[in-house]
């Protein structure tokens, strides 16, 4: 009934006003403030996205203008998009963590005249830029805290805004008539939202995405995922990021569940065992923590309780999954299962706030097939799905009972999925983005004559489940000199299935041999480093550790095992690697906003070490800019040591010899 | 450039909340502290700083009520007294934090705060211990003021911690929460930022000017970090070996030749 319902409303400001009909007096958010979760229905919710959108009007704010959200999750931030949108404005999201100049280019080039953000910390951001964004008439803040007094020529809090819309409202009887004008008024194909890409290779580009295509993606993986107004979702992933926009924002107006935001960023943990989600994703890297934490603290149990929770994660190892995916099960396995569950599952669903999950994702990078298991042998029923901003999110995802760590699914359905001669993943799908803002020519080289859209990511459809598998970057995968095929990712993801190795950058493309750069993960190298009594003081240090050396050589050393098994990948074994003296970071435009490796970038700026990678000196000397924060910059500067590792003989040639 | 002297209950802002003067404390043969006199206006952020021995700690006890001086007088609030006793000045709205952590290690952070707001609580022992009826109600009121401290404190992800557990930088501001929950009028921060590092020190730096700006609270504050006294405070005033030598805006206290002889020593 939901469905039918949503296919008649064409815009978000009109599901908002469906939904405060329909489930008015259901959760339509919540968000913990002073310690206490507080919860706005969704008529409540229309009330106050009323009031504000009105504030807005008398602001300025007109139809078809943008207007940037910069902050985290929370809810007056979601209201401004939603205020925005019923106005016919569009919201254009900035990552909260988005460094000065990355934050003027996004509102520069979006045009951008009002901007909603979060506290004092973005308000001295965006002033801090304001010069060259002579378009930027006036910001509304959501915390008032250490902003009394700044100058509010060009500021107002939201709170005032909103009041000021209730007041006129109330007053002015046909300014809600002439509000509902607006919604009706707002038409399925007009732009929505702009959401602005990562942008792995240069500038990020302004996707704009239209209502109803929006609707239409939405409204088909809520049929998937058999998601309904029961259904709670913790909204803790940036809000510009494609993924908080449509699990959250576009699948809870469609459906109807209940968003909840976290009280701040570092409480999101308790937060979600607080909330115990139905619907939750998470990216490869967040479920790596979880684990690195669950196994880091396991080492620091009782001998009973590590010995009991060794066991039955071996149980769950062998039946897990077999019991997830209703295969045959020999009794007594499903019997250790489930005592495994009361004495071991069932508490570490709850520690880790997935005990009423029904629905899993995780998606962005390819996530290691040991993680995945793990998770899915508690009886998390997490799943794989492919997207991309330009599609809104899902392209392919796994149906339940077909799970497979190394595919991402199925194409989802009215999706439209085909393999390029060149190998590369097209499509047609109902979420398509309207084209980049601003940028004809761009939108033009992502589109094929025939109107598909290019991925720009290699991959193949399995003949055995008909899944898709995605390889790399097709513009990554290059050659090393003697010929043999090189996919940076695929080793680089070797690599990081070891708890200790947090990144890791992969270069041989027209070179002689392969060679890696690495990043340690801090908490588990420094979990490690406080049981082997080594002793260090920062992360430079403890990176340059002689035994966190040898450490890493044992893991590399395990990748060129796997690498040498397969003959099509046994001539890209690595044979040099080094430890970074430092974190990749996403200040210092080596990592995007969503966590991704610069790969180009990062060869500019650390040009001195790949030299020595391939020169065979054993050591070289760096010296490289950071970005804090605030904006402010310091120079690193370190030496660093570069290891040989032995090749292994590929494992058919070896036959051959003999 | 002293203001005038208040003597009534009522106090403007920038009038003088708290005044020292002649104030001379000895142990033994020791003198901590000889005829110091110097004065806190309502509202402003005064350092009091001095190199190792100078008497500043023994003057910020004498402010509280833990010392008492064998001669000279303490005005705070238009009431002038020679010695009190630390609860009287916890009630007359005196709050301190210590140079080492002094918090209840085995307790939660929420309950270490809250231990913030016994002066407050007006239910007896007996009704709290029923946590029923009224004293409910006002431990309801009583957690709401110290979530609005843990908000302000940012410590929401620690609300549930034991303090033992938590690095020191963190403790500091638990402790500071705890003072802040007294709703003092006057606020003694014995070396808040010592230890830290420096991102820790400017986040410390931000809520001690937050506290004064968001809650008006007078702060006087001892401190080693000469850029943090210098970008912090209103007014220094400076000891060594229990005398006043100066006293004035930081920018006066930088150029003051005793000052410097003071820190860097003299040639003789």
């Amino acid at each position: 009934m939901a469905q039918t319902a949503a296919a008649s409303a064409d815009t978000f400001p009109k599901l908002l006003v469906r939904n405060a009909n329909i489930y008015g007096a259901r959760p339509a958010m919540r968000h913990k403030d002073y310690g206490i979760w507080q919860t706005w229905t969704w008529s409540e919710t229309l009330e106050v996205v009323r009031a504000y959108a009105a504030g807005l009007q008398r602001a300025g704010l007109k139809r078809g203008e943008t207007i940037a959200i910069v902050g985290g999750n929370r809810p007056k931030l979601y209201w401004s998009v939603m205020a925005a949108q019923m106005l016919g404005a569009i919201p254009v999201p900035v990552y909260a963590d988005a460094v000065a100049d990355e934050l003027s280019f996004v509102i520069a080039h979006a045009d951008v005249r009002f901007a909603a953000v979060e506290d004092q910390e973005q308000v001295d951001k965006i002033i801090s830029v304001l010069d060259r964004l002579p378009k930027l008439e006036l910001m509304f803040y959501d915390e008032r805290r250490g902003l009394r007094d700044y100058d509010h020529s060009n500021l107002r809090a939201m709170d005032d805004v909103i009041a000021e819309g209730r007041k006129a409202l109330a007053e002015d009887p046909s300014l809600g008539a002439r509000l509902d004008a607006e919604i009706a008024a707002g038409k399925g194909a007009d732009p929505s939202i702009i959401l602005y890409t990562s942008g792995t290779t240069g500038k990020s580009k302004g996707v704009v995405l239209t209502g109803e295509r929006s609707i239409a993606a939405a409204t088909d993986t809520v049929t998937f995922d058999k998601l309904t107004v029961d259904d709670v979702a913790l909204a803790y992933l940036p809000l510009a990021w494609v993924g908080d926009h449509y699990l959250n924002y576009a699948q809870g107006l469609v459906s109807g569940f209940c968003m909840a935001c976290p009280e701040n960023p570092e409480t999101a943990m308790t937060d979600l065992r607080e909330i115990g989600p139905s619907f939750y994703f998470a990216p490869p890297r967040t479920l790596e923590v979880l684990l690195t934490r669950v196994m880091i603290r396991m080492e620091d149990a009782s001998v009973l309780k590590r010995k009991l929770f060794h066991y039955f994660i071996g149980v769950a190892r062998k039946y897990g999954e077999r019991i997830l995916n209703g295969g045959p099960v020999p009794l007594a396995g499903r019997l250790q299962y489930w005592l495994g569950n009361i004495l071991v599952y069932g508490p570490l669903k709850n520690v880790l706030g997935f005990s009423r999950v029904r629905v899993a994702y995780t998606a962005g990078e390819a996530v290691g097939p040991d993680l995945f298991a793990f998770y899915r042998s508690i009886g998390l029923n997490l799943k794989q799905l492919y997207g991309q901003t330009e599609a809104f999110l899902y392209l392919t995802a796994q149906p339940d009972g077909e799970i497979y760590s190394d595919t991402v699914g199925r194409a989802c359905p009215n999706v439209d999925i085909r393999i390029a001669d060149n190998g590369e993943v097209q499509f047609k799908s109902p979420g398509m983005f309207a084209g980049y803002f601003k940028d004809n020519e761009k939108t033009a080289e992502a589109l094929t004559a025939d109107g598909y859209v290019k991925t720009g990511d290699a991959g193949f459809f399995d003949d055995k489940t008909g899944h898709l598998k995605i390889i790399d970057r097709s513009k990554d995968v290059g050659k090393l000199n003697d010929g043999t095929l090189f996919p940076p990712k695929y080793i680089e993801n070797k690599l990081k299935f070891f708890p200790n190795i947090r990144e890791a950058v992969a270069y041989g493309d027209q070179r002689d041999f392969v060679a890696v750069m690495l990043n340690i993960d801090l908490t588990a190298v420094g979990s490690w480093a406080e049981r082997h009594n080594v002793v260090y003081g920062s992360y430079q240090e403890l990176a340059g550790h002689p035994l966190v050396y040898d450490m890493i050589e044992k893991h590399v050393a395990d990748v060129n095992h796997s690498l040498a098994e397969d003959k099509k990948t046994a001539g890209t074994q690595i044979k040099r690697f080094l430890v970074l003296h430092k974190e990749l970071d996403a200040d210092d435009g080596e990592l995007t906003r969503t966590q991704k490796v610069r790969r180009s970038f990062i060869a500019d700026r650390y040009e001195t070490l790949i030299k020595a990678l391939y020169d065979g000196s054993q050591e070289a000397d760096i010296s490289t800019e950071v970005t804090f924060e605030d904006g402010r910059k310091g120079v690193i500067s370190a030496r660093v040591k570069i290891r040989d590792m032995t090749t292994e003989p590929v494992a058919g040639s070896l036959e051959k010899a003999a | 450039m002293r203001a005038p002297s208040n003597t009534g209950p009522e106090v403007a802002v920038g009038d003088v909340l708290l005044s020292v003067e002649n104030v001379s404390l000895s142990f033994g043969g020791v003198n901590a502290v000889s005829d110091v006199s110097f004065d806190i206006r309502k509202g402003e952020i005064r350092a009091i700083i001095g190199p190792n021995g100078a008497g500043k700690t023994s003057m910020l006890n004498v402010i509280n009520g833990f010392y008492h001086p064998q001669a000279g007088r303490i005005t705070f609030k238009g009431r002038t007294r020679s010695g009190m006793k630390p609860y009287e000045a916890a009630h007359g709205g005196i709050a301190r934090t210590f140079q080492n952590v002094a918090l209840f290690r085995g307790m939660t952070v929420l309950d270490n705060i809250m231990a913030g707001r016994t002066l407050k609580m007006h239910q007896n022992f007996f009704w709290q211990l029923l946590r029923f009826g009224p004293a409910m109600t006002e431990e309801v009121e009583h957690r709401h003021r110290v979530e609005e401290i843990i908000e302000f404190l940012k410590i929401q992800e620690i609300r549930r911690t034991p303090v033992g557990r938590l690095p020191y930088g963190l403790q500091k501001r638990v402790e500071l929460g705890r003072a802040l929950a007294m709703e003092p009028e006057l606020l003694l921060l014995d070396e808040p930022m010592a230890g830290m590092n420096l991102e820790e020190k400017e986040d410390m730096s931000r809520f001690v000017l937050d506290v004064n700006d968001h809650y008006g609270t007078t702060i006087a504050l001892i401190e080693h970090d000469m850029g943090v006294v210098m970008d912090l405070s209103d007014r220094v005033v400076v000891l060594d070996h229990g005398i006043k030598i100066a006293d004035g805006t930081p920018d006066e206290i930088k150029k003051n030749q005793a000052v410097i002889d003071a820190y860097l020593g003299v040639a003789h």
